[in-house]
Protein backbone atom coordinates (compact mmCIF):
# COMPACT_ATOMS: atom_id res chain seq x y z
CA UNK A 1 0.00 0.00 0.00
CA UNK A 2 1.42 3.66 -1.24
CA UNK A 3 1.97 6.47 1.52
CA UNK A 4 3.02 9.71 1.70
CA UNK A 5 5.20 10.23 4.65
CA UNK A 6 6.30 13.70 4.23
CA UNK A 7 3.52 16.70 3.61
CA UNK A 8 3.95 19.15 0.54
CA UNK A 9 5.97 21.95 1.31
CA UNK A 10 7.85 20.75 3.88
CA UNK A 11 11.01 20.92 4.41
CA UNK A 12 13.59 17.14 4.37
CA UNK A 13 17.21 16.70 4.64
CA UNK A 14 18.82 14.08 2.83
CA UNK A 15 18.38 10.52 3.67
CA UNK A 16 14.70 11.65 4.92
CA UNK A 17 11.89 9.23 3.63
CA UNK A 18 9.40 10.83 1.57
CA UNK A 19 7.24 8.56 0.61
CA UNK A 20 6.22 4.37 0.85
CA UNK A 21 5.41 2.40 -2.06
CA UNK A 22 5.35 1.87 -5.86
CA UNK A 23 2.72 4.11 -6.72
CA UNK A 24 5.10 7.51 -6.19
CA UNK A 25 7.73 8.02 -8.53
CA UNK A 26 11.16 10.09 -7.90
CA UNK A 27 12.35 12.40 -10.24
CA UNK A 28 14.68 15.63 -9.32
CA UNK A 29 16.26 15.77 -5.62
CA UNK A 30 14.92 12.32 -4.75
CA UNK A 31 15.47 8.40 -4.93
CA UNK A 32 14.24 4.88 -4.39
CA UNK A 33 15.41 2.78 -3.14
CA UNK A 34 13.58 -0.70 -2.73
CA UNK A 35 10.00 0.38 -2.36
CA UNK A 36 10.69 3.84 -0.52
CA UNK A 37 11.40 7.20 -1.89
CA UNK A 38 14.23 9.59 -0.38
CA UNK A 39 15.36 13.02 -0.61
CA UNK A 40 18.85 13.49 -1.74
CA UNK A 41 19.35 16.76 -0.62
CA UNK A 42 17.78 19.82 1.88
CA UNK A 43 14.67 21.80 0.33
CA UNK A 44 11.20 21.63 0.16
CA UNK A 45 8.95 19.20 -0.88
CA UNK A 46 6.92 19.40 -4.60
CA UNK A 47 4.13 17.03 -5.45
CA UNK A 48 2.89 16.70 -8.84
CA UNK A 49 0.55 13.93 -9.84
CA UNK A 50 2.28 11.51 -7.79
CA UNK A 51 5.74 12.27 -8.93
CA UNK A 52 7.93 13.52 -5.89
CA UNK A 53 10.67 16.52 -6.24
CA UNK A 54 12.75 18.23 -3.79
CA UNK A 55 13.42 21.90 -4.73
CA UNK A 56 16.37 23.35 -2.68
CA UNK A 57 16.07 26.13 -0.62
CA UNK A 58 19.16 27.57 -1.64
CA UNK A 59 22.59 26.81 -4.39
CA UNK A 60 23.65 27.54 -7.85
CA UNK A 61 22.07 27.86 -10.80
CA UNK A 62 22.03 24.88 -13.12
CA UNK A 63 21.75 25.75 -16.22
CA UNK A 64 18.77 24.56 -18.82
CA UNK A 65 18.12 24.92 -22.30
CA UNK A 66 15.97 27.25 -23.13
CA UNK A 67 16.09 29.44 -20.29
CA UNK A 68 16.21 33.30 -20.80
CA UNK A 69 18.74 34.53 -18.39
CA UNK A 70 20.78 37.74 -17.14
CA UNK A 71 24.35 38.01 -17.77
CA UNK A 72 27.53 40.33 -17.34
CA UNK A 73 30.38 39.60 -19.63
CA UNK A 74 33.19 38.35 -18.09
CA UNK A 75 36.24 37.94 -20.56
CA UNK A 76 36.74 39.36 -24.14
CA UNK A 77 37.96 36.22 -26.38
CA UNK A 78 38.63 36.17 -30.26
CA UNK A 79 35.85 35.37 -31.44
CA UNK A 80 32.78 35.76 -28.56
CA UNK A 81 32.26 36.49 -25.09
CA UNK A 82 32.98 34.43 -21.50
CA UNK A 83 29.55 35.91 -19.54
CA UNK A 84 29.12 35.59 -16.36
CA UNK A 85 25.43 33.92 -15.12
CA UNK A 86 25.69 32.83 -11.73
CA UNK A 87 25.97 29.06 -12.86
CA UNK A 88 29.54 27.44 -11.26
CA UNK A 89 30.90 27.39 -15.45
CA UNK A 90 30.98 30.41 -17.21
CA UNK A 91 28.75 30.59 -20.14
CA UNK A 92 30.04 31.51 -23.89
CA UNK A 93 28.36 33.74 -26.28
CA UNK A 94 29.85 33.40 -29.77
CA UNK A 95 29.94 36.43 -32.13
CA UNK A 96 27.96 34.88 -34.83
CA UNK A 97 24.86 34.26 -31.94
CA UNK A 98 25.29 38.19 -30.69
CA UNK A 99 25.78 40.17 -33.60
CA UNK A 100 23.66 40.60 -36.93
CA UNK A 101 26.19 42.48 -38.68
CA UNK A 102 29.25 40.84 -40.37
CA UNK A 103 32.39 41.00 -38.20
CA UNK A 104 35.86 41.26 -39.37
CA UNK A 105 37.79 38.98 -36.65
CA UNK A 106 41.10 40.62 -37.43
CA UNK A 107 40.12 43.90 -37.12
CA UNK A 108 37.65 44.41 -35.34
CA UNK A 109 37.33 45.70 -31.74
CA UNK A 110 35.23 43.13 -29.82
CA UNK A 111 34.73 45.46 -27.35
CA UNK A 112 32.63 47.68 -29.19
CA UNK A 113 29.81 45.20 -29.23
CA UNK A 114 29.97 44.30 -25.62
CA UNK A 115 33.01 45.58 -23.30
CA UNK A 116 33.27 44.22 -19.76
CA UNK A 117 30.73 45.02 -16.90
CA UNK A 118 28.34 44.58 -19.64
CA UNK A 119 24.99 43.44 -18.75
CA UNK A 120 22.84 41.36 -21.28
CA UNK A 121 19.90 39.51 -21.62
CA UNK A 122 20.45 36.00 -23.42
CA UNK A 123 18.95 32.35 -24.10
CA UNK A 124 20.79 29.51 -23.62
CA UNK A 125 21.21 27.66 -26.13
CA UNK A 126 22.69 24.44 -25.38
CA UNK A 127 24.25 22.90 -22.58
CA UNK A 128 26.57 20.03 -22.99
CA UNK A 129 26.78 17.15 -20.54
CA UNK A 130 30.51 18.58 -19.92
CA UNK A 131 28.74 21.59 -19.11
CA UNK A 132 29.59 23.60 -21.89
CA UNK A 133 27.02 26.39 -21.57
CA UNK A 134 26.31 28.23 -24.99
CA UNK A 135 24.34 31.38 -25.60
CA UNK A 136 22.53 32.80 -27.82
CA UNK A 137 20.58 36.34 -28.59
CA UNK A 138 19.26 36.14 -31.95
CA UNK A 139 16.10 37.50 -30.56
CA UNK A 140 14.63 40.62 -30.64
CA UNK A 141 14.16 40.71 -26.98
CA UNK A 142 17.60 39.44 -26.09
CA UNK A 143 20.05 42.29 -25.99
CA UNK A 144 22.07 44.56 -24.06
CA UNK A 145 20.78 46.17 -21.17
CA UNK A 146 21.49 49.87 -20.50
CA UNK A 147 22.07 51.27 -17.42
CA UNK A 148 21.17 50.12 -14.01
CA UNK A 149 22.16 47.63 -12.10
CA UNK A 150 21.75 43.90 -11.33
CA UNK A 151 21.21 42.58 -8.08
CA UNK A 152 20.50 38.93 -7.51
CA UNK A 153 18.07 36.55 -5.62
CA UNK A 154 18.50 32.15 -5.22
CA UNK A 155 16.94 30.47 -8.53
CA UNK A 156 14.78 28.56 -6.84
CA UNK A 157 12.97 31.58 -5.89
CA UNK A 158 12.33 33.13 -9.38
CA UNK A 159 9.08 31.71 -9.72
CA UNK A 160 7.58 33.21 -6.20
CA UNK A 161 9.33 36.52 -7.20
CA UNK A 162 7.26 36.90 -10.69
CA UNK A 163 4.33 35.54 -9.06
CA UNK A 164 1.31 34.18 -10.35
CA UNK A 165 1.15 35.12 -14.18
CA UNK A 166 3.37 37.77 -12.97
CA UNK A 167 1.13 39.65 -9.99
CA UNK A 168 4.03 40.23 -8.13
CA UNK A 169 6.71 41.31 -10.08
CA UNK A 170 3.47 43.54 -11.82
CA UNK A 171 2.67 44.60 -8.30
CA UNK A 172 6.48 45.96 -7.54
CA UNK A 173 7.06 48.08 -11.12
CA UNK A 174 3.84 49.24 -10.23
CA UNK A 175 4.89 51.14 -7.16
CA UNK A 176 8.54 51.71 -7.76
CA UNK A 177 7.87 52.69 -11.36
CA UNK A 178 11.39 50.51 -12.49
CA UNK A 179 11.81 48.72 -15.21
CA UNK A 180 12.61 45.24 -14.18
CA UNK A 181 13.75 42.04 -16.08
CA UNK A 182 14.44 39.04 -14.31
CA UNK A 183 16.46 36.30 -15.62
CA UNK A 184 16.05 31.93 -14.82
CA UNK A 185 19.83 32.70 -13.09
CA UNK A 186 18.21 35.05 -10.59
CA UNK A 187 19.81 37.98 -11.77
CA UNK A 188 17.41 40.81 -12.16
CA UNK A 189 18.28 43.80 -13.56
CA UNK A 190 16.59 46.98 -12.71
CA UNK A 191 16.61 50.72 -13.89
CA UNK A 192 14.46 54.06 -12.93
CA UNK A 193 14.76 56.45 -10.17
CA UNK A 194 17.16 55.51 -7.08
CA UNK A 195 14.33 54.96 -4.07
CA UNK A 196 12.69 52.61 -7.01
CA UNK A 197 16.03 50.88 -7.01
CA UNK A 198 16.49 50.85 -3.13
CA UNK A 199 12.78 49.38 -3.05
CA UNK A 200 13.07 46.76 -5.17
CA UNK A 201 15.98 45.30 -3.11
CA UNK A 202 14.57 45.42 -0.05
CA UNK A 203 11.43 43.75 -1.46
CA UNK A 204 13.56 41.20 -3.04
CA UNK A 205 15.59 40.18 -0.05
CA UNK A 206 12.06 39.84 1.51
CA UNK A 207 11.00 37.30 -1.00
CA UNK A 208 14.12 36.10 -0.63
CA UNK A 209 14.09 35.39 3.38
CA UNK A 210 10.12 34.49 3.41
CA UNK A 211 9.47 32.58 0.02
CA UNK A 212 8.72 29.29 2.30
CA UNK A 213 5.46 31.67 4.00
CA UNK A 214 2.29 32.20 2.33
CA UNK A 215 0.83 35.76 2.25
CA UNK A 216 3.60 36.59 0.74
CA UNK A 217 2.18 38.81 -1.56
CA UNK A 218 0.15 40.99 0.78
CA UNK A 219 3.76 41.14 2.49
CA UNK A 220 4.99 42.71 0.05
CA UNK A 221 2.28 44.84 -0.66
CA UNK A 222 2.23 46.31 2.66
CA UNK A 223 6.72 46.61 3.05
CA UNK A 224 6.31 48.46 -0.56
CA UNK A 225 3.21 50.87 0.34
CA UNK A 226 5.32 51.87 3.58
CA UNK A 227 8.36 52.69 1.36
CA UNK A 228 6.62 54.89 -1.19
CA UNK A 229 4.70 56.58 1.72
CA UNK A 230 8.29 57.64 3.63
CA UNK A 231 9.85 59.20 0.39
CA UNK B 1 28.41 39.78 -2.97
CA UNK B 2 27.17 42.10 -5.75
CA UNK B 3 27.69 40.57 -9.15
CA UNK B 4 27.76 43.77 -11.10
CA UNK B 5 30.09 45.66 -9.61
CA UNK B 6 30.50 48.89 -12.29
CA UNK B 7 27.07 49.76 -11.60
CA UNK B 8 26.93 49.31 -7.84
CA UNK B 9 29.62 51.50 -7.57
CA UNK B 10 27.23 54.21 -9.52
CA UNK B 11 24.22 53.57 -7.50
CA UNK B 12 26.40 53.89 -4.35
CA UNK B 13 27.35 57.27 -5.54
CA UNK B 14 23.92 58.53 -6.15
CA UNK B 15 22.57 57.19 -2.96
CA UNK B 16 25.36 58.66 -1.34
CA UNK B 17 24.49 62.00 -2.01
CA UNK B 18 21.06 61.89 -0.35
CA UNK B 19 22.39 60.69 2.93
CA UNK B 20 21.88 56.78 2.19
CA UNK B 21 23.36 53.21 2.05
CA UNK B 22 22.54 50.32 -0.14
CA UNK B 23 21.29 48.76 3.22
CA UNK B 24 19.53 51.54 4.86
CA UNK B 25 21.93 53.40 6.85
CA UNK B 26 23.43 56.64 7.00
CA UNK B 27 26.48 57.04 5.54
CA UNK B 28 28.08 57.27 9.43
CA UNK B 29 25.96 54.73 11.21
CA UNK B 30 27.43 51.43 12.10
CA UNK B 31 25.48 48.16 11.54
CA UNK B 32 23.56 47.40 14.53
CA UNK B 33 23.66 45.98 17.09
CA UNK B 34 27.59 45.59 17.41
CA UNK B 35 28.14 41.87 19.52
CA UNK B 36 31.19 40.99 21.96
CA UNK B 37 31.09 37.69 23.47
CA UNK B 38 33.75 36.86 25.82
CA UNK B 39 35.17 33.72 26.57
CA UNK B 40 34.14 31.43 23.66
CA UNK B 41 37.05 29.32 23.78
CA UNK B 42 37.76 27.03 26.75
CA UNK B 43 41.73 26.47 25.53
CA UNK B 44 42.59 29.94 25.10
CA UNK B 45 43.86 32.44 28.05
CA UNK B 46 41.27 34.63 26.33
CA UNK B 47 38.99 35.06 23.50
CA UNK B 48 36.24 37.19 22.08
CA UNK B 49 34.25 36.81 19.14
CA UNK B 50 32.18 40.19 17.45
CA UNK B 51 29.68 40.49 14.91
CA UNK B 52 29.23 43.45 12.86
CA UNK B 53 26.24 42.95 11.27
CA UNK B 54 26.95 39.80 9.19
CA UNK B 55 31.05 40.01 10.23
CA UNK B 56 32.02 37.76 12.52
CA UNK B 57 35.99 37.79 13.80
CA UNK B 58 36.74 35.31 16.51
CA UNK B 59 40.28 36.09 18.43
CA UNK B 60 42.38 33.97 21.01
CA UNK B 61 44.88 34.56 22.99
CA UNK B 62 47.88 32.25 24.09
CA UNK B 63 50.57 32.71 26.19
CA UNK B 64 53.90 30.81 26.14
CA UNK B 65 57.08 31.74 28.12
CA UNK B 66 60.42 32.64 26.39
CA UNK B 67 63.49 34.99 26.27
CA UNK B 68 62.78 38.58 26.00
CA UNK B 69 64.68 40.15 23.56
CA UNK B 70 68.70 41.24 24.36
CA UNK B 71 67.99 44.97 24.00
CA UNK B 72 65.19 44.82 26.51
CA UNK B 73 65.62 42.07 29.18
CA UNK B 74 62.46 43.62 31.37
CA UNK B 75 59.61 43.33 28.81
CA UNK B 76 57.49 40.49 27.85
CA UNK B 77 56.45 40.48 24.36
CA UNK B 78 53.29 40.01 21.45
CA UNK B 79 52.82 38.94 18.37
CA UNK B 80 49.40 39.11 16.46
CA UNK B 81 48.82 37.19 13.29
CA UNK B 82 45.43 36.55 11.19
CA UNK B 83 43.84 34.15 9.27
CA UNK B 84 41.21 34.65 6.52
CA UNK B 85 39.38 31.56 6.73
CA UNK B 86 38.34 29.81 3.38
CA UNK B 87 34.69 29.41 4.62
CA UNK B 88 34.20 33.62 5.54
CA UNK B 89 33.67 34.54 1.76
CA UNK B 90 33.94 33.09 -1.81
CA UNK B 91 37.01 35.27 -2.55
CA UNK B 92 39.48 34.17 0.46
CA UNK B 93 41.11 30.92 -0.30
CA UNK B 94 43.12 28.16 2.11
CA UNK B 95 46.96 28.24 2.54
CA UNK B 96 49.56 31.11 4.23
CA UNK B 97 48.03 34.53 4.87
CA UNK B 98 48.00 36.68 1.62
CA UNK B 99 48.75 40.13 1.79
CA UNK B 100 45.44 41.57 3.16
CA UNK B 101 45.99 38.68 6.53
CA UNK B 102 49.11 40.08 6.91
CA UNK B 103 47.70 44.14 6.85
CA UNK B 104 45.01 43.33 8.71
CA UNK B 105 47.29 41.71 11.56
CA UNK B 106 49.78 44.67 11.44
CA UNK B 107 47.34 47.55 11.75
CA UNK B 108 45.82 46.00 14.89
CA UNK B 109 49.80 44.67 16.21
CA UNK B 110 50.27 48.56 15.65
CA UNK B 111 47.37 49.57 17.37
CA UNK B 112 47.74 47.22 20.84
CA UNK B 113 51.99 47.97 20.82
CA UNK B 114 51.46 51.76 19.88
CA UNK B 115 49.05 52.35 22.37
CA UNK B 116 50.71 51.07 25.41
CA UNK B 117 47.67 48.21 25.81
CA UNK B 118 49.82 45.45 27.22
CA UNK B 119 52.15 46.49 30.39
CA UNK B 120 54.75 44.77 28.84
CA UNK B 121 57.11 45.20 31.61
CA UNK B 122 54.46 43.22 34.11
CA UNK B 123 54.89 40.43 31.30
CA UNK B 124 58.58 40.09 32.71
CA UNK B 125 59.42 36.88 35.13
CA UNK B 126 62.88 37.03 35.05
CA UNK B 127 64.91 39.74 34.11
CA UNK B 128 66.87 38.81 31.17
CA UNK B 129 65.72 35.00 30.79
CA UNK B 130 62.51 34.56 31.09
CA UNK B 131 59.26 36.98 29.98
CA UNK B 132 55.89 36.17 28.86
CA UNK B 133 54.86 36.40 25.07
CA UNK B 134 51.34 36.96 23.90
CA UNK B 135 49.89 35.11 20.91
CA UNK B 136 46.91 37.30 19.70
CA UNK B 137 45.43 35.32 16.50
CA UNK B 138 42.54 36.76 14.68
CA UNK B 139 40.35 34.41 12.67
CA UNK B 140 37.69 35.97 10.24
CA UNK B 141 34.35 33.54 10.64
CA UNK B 142 32.58 35.51 8.07
CA UNK B 143 33.24 38.44 5.76
CA UNK B 144 30.65 41.13 4.83
CA UNK B 145 32.87 43.92 5.30
CA UNK B 146 34.43 46.18 7.87
CA UNK B 147 37.30 43.05 9.20
CA UNK B 148 39.50 46.27 10.41
CA UNK B 149 37.21 47.17 12.96
CA UNK B 150 35.97 43.88 14.20
CA UNK B 151 39.62 42.38 14.60
CA UNK B 152 40.83 45.83 16.41
CA UNK B 153 38.02 45.36 18.59
CA UNK B 154 38.00 41.38 19.10
CA UNK B 155 41.79 41.72 19.91
CA UNK B 156 41.00 43.99 22.89
CA UNK B 157 38.17 42.21 24.05
CA UNK B 158 40.35 39.10 23.87
CA UNK B 159 42.77 40.49 25.74
CA UNK B 160 40.82 41.81 28.47
CA UNK B 161 39.70 38.42 28.65
CA UNK B 162 42.72 37.07 29.40
CA UNK B 163 44.58 36.05 32.38
CA UNK B 164 47.75 34.67 33.38
CA UNK B 165 48.06 30.79 33.30
CA UNK B 166 49.68 29.23 36.35
CA UNK B 167 53.51 28.70 36.93
CA UNK B 168 54.37 25.28 38.81
CA UNK B 169 57.16 25.32 41.05
CA UNK B 170 59.60 23.19 38.79
CA UNK B 171 58.79 26.28 35.84
CA UNK B 172 56.16 24.33 33.89
CA UNK B 173 53.32 25.74 32.77
CA UNK B 174 50.03 24.59 33.93
CA UNK B 175 46.95 25.83 31.36
CA UNK B 176 44.46 24.84 33.15
CA UNK B 177 44.71 26.92 36.12
CA UNK B 178 44.30 30.89 35.63
CA UNK B 179 45.48 33.50 38.11
CA UNK B 180 45.52 37.25 37.78
CA UNK B 181 43.91 38.95 34.29
CA UNK B 182 46.60 40.31 31.98
CA UNK B 183 47.87 44.08 32.57
CA UNK B 184 45.82 45.93 30.25
CA UNK B 185 46.17 49.48 30.64
CA UNK B 186 44.85 50.92 27.50
CA UNK B 187 41.50 50.50 24.61
CA UNK B 188 42.70 51.26 21.38
CA UNK B 189 39.78 51.31 19.37
CA UNK B 190 39.89 51.32 15.24
CA UNK B 191 37.88 52.96 12.77
CA UNK B 192 37.83 52.55 9.60
CA UNK B 193 36.79 55.49 6.92
CA UNK B 194 36.30 54.70 3.54
CA UNK B 195 36.02 56.98 0.76
CA UNK B 196 33.62 56.36 -2.36
CA UNK B 197 33.47 59.48 -4.91
CA UNK B 198 34.83 62.23 -2.11
CA UNK B 199 32.06 60.99 0.35
CA UNK B 200 32.88 59.70 3.65
CA UNK B 201 31.98 55.97 4.79
CA UNK B 202 32.20 54.35 8.08
CA UNK B 203 31.68 50.39 8.50
CA UNK B 204 31.21 49.53 4.89
CA UNK B 205 29.69 45.96 3.86
CA UNK B 206 31.36 43.82 1.45
CA UNK B 207 29.82 44.77 -1.20
CA UNK B 208 31.00 48.84 -0.70
CA UNK B 209 34.27 47.48 0.03
CA UNK B 210 34.20 46.23 -3.79
CA UNK B 211 33.99 49.84 -5.43
CA UNK B 212 35.69 52.46 -2.59
CA UNK B 213 38.17 54.46 -3.71
CA UNK B 214 40.43 54.79 -0.77
CA UNK B 215 40.26 53.88 2.91
CA UNK B 216 41.88 55.29 6.13
CA UNK B 217 42.30 53.77 9.83
CA UNK B 218 42.72 55.20 12.35
CA UNK B 219 43.20 54.11 15.96
CA UNK B 220 42.65 55.82 19.27
CA UNK B 221 42.61 55.24 22.89
CA UNK B 222 40.50 56.46 25.47
CA UNK B 223 41.53 60.33 25.76
CA UNK B 224 41.41 60.13 22.12
CA UNK B 225 45.16 60.59 20.95
CA UNK B 226 45.31 58.43 17.71
CA UNK B 227 47.77 56.31 17.84
CA UNK B 228 48.14 54.45 14.75
CA UNK B 229 46.70 55.01 11.44
CA UNK B 230 47.12 53.16 7.80
CA UNK B 231 45.87 54.00 4.71
CA UNK B 232 44.98 51.33 2.11
CA UNK B 233 42.99 51.88 -1.52
CA UNK B 234 43.95 52.98 -4.91
CA UNK B 235 42.38 56.96 -4.46
CA UNK B 236 44.38 59.44 -1.55
CA UNK B 237 42.59 61.87 0.82
CA UNK B 238 43.20 65.52 0.76
CA UNK B 239 43.96 67.69 3.83
CA UNK B 240 40.25 68.59 4.34
CA UNK B 241 39.41 64.85 3.81
CA UNK B 242 41.88 63.52 6.43
CA UNK B 243 40.95 66.20 9.03
CA UNK B 244 37.13 64.88 8.38
CA UNK B 245 38.36 61.56 9.13
CA UNK B 246 40.06 61.80 11.89
CA UNK B 247 37.27 64.00 13.40
CA UNK B 248 34.49 61.21 12.38
CA UNK B 249 37.21 58.25 13.65
CA UNK B 250 37.37 59.83 17.22
CA UNK B 251 33.68 60.38 17.36
CA UNK B 252 33.20 57.09 16.74
CA UNK B 253 35.81 54.98 18.47
CA UNK B 254 33.71 56.74 21.59
CA UNK B 255 30.92 54.63 20.43
CA UNK B 256 32.56 51.27 19.77
CA UNK B 257 34.21 51.95 23.31
CA UNK B 258 30.25 51.69 25.13
CA UNK B 259 30.38 48.04 23.66
CA UNK B 260 33.43 46.67 25.43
Amino acid sequence: MSKLLIKEKEIVIPGEKIAEGMDFLPSTGTFREGESIYANKLGLVELKNHITKVVSLKGYYMPKRGDTVIGIINYIGYSGWDVNIGAPYDASLPVGEAVKERVDLLRGDMSRYFNLGDVIIANVFNVTKSKIIKLSMRDYSLKKLNGGRVIKISPSKVPRLIGKSGSMVGMIKEYTKCDINIGQNGFIWINGPIEGQYLIEKAVNLIEEKAHTSGLTDRVKQMLEEGVKNE
Amino acid sequence: MTVDVKNFRRYVIELSKKNKRADGRALLDYRKPIKIEYGISKNAEGSASVTIGKTNVVCGVKMEIGTPYPDRPDEGTMIVSGEFAAIASPNFEPGAPKENAIELARIVDRGIRESGAIDVKKLCITEGEKAWIVFIDIYIQNHDGNLIDAAALAAIAALSNAKFPKINENGTVDYHEHTEPLPIVQKPIACTINKIDGKLFVDSTADEEQVFDGRLTVTSNEEGIINAMQKGGREGFTEEELNKSVEIALEKAKELRKYL
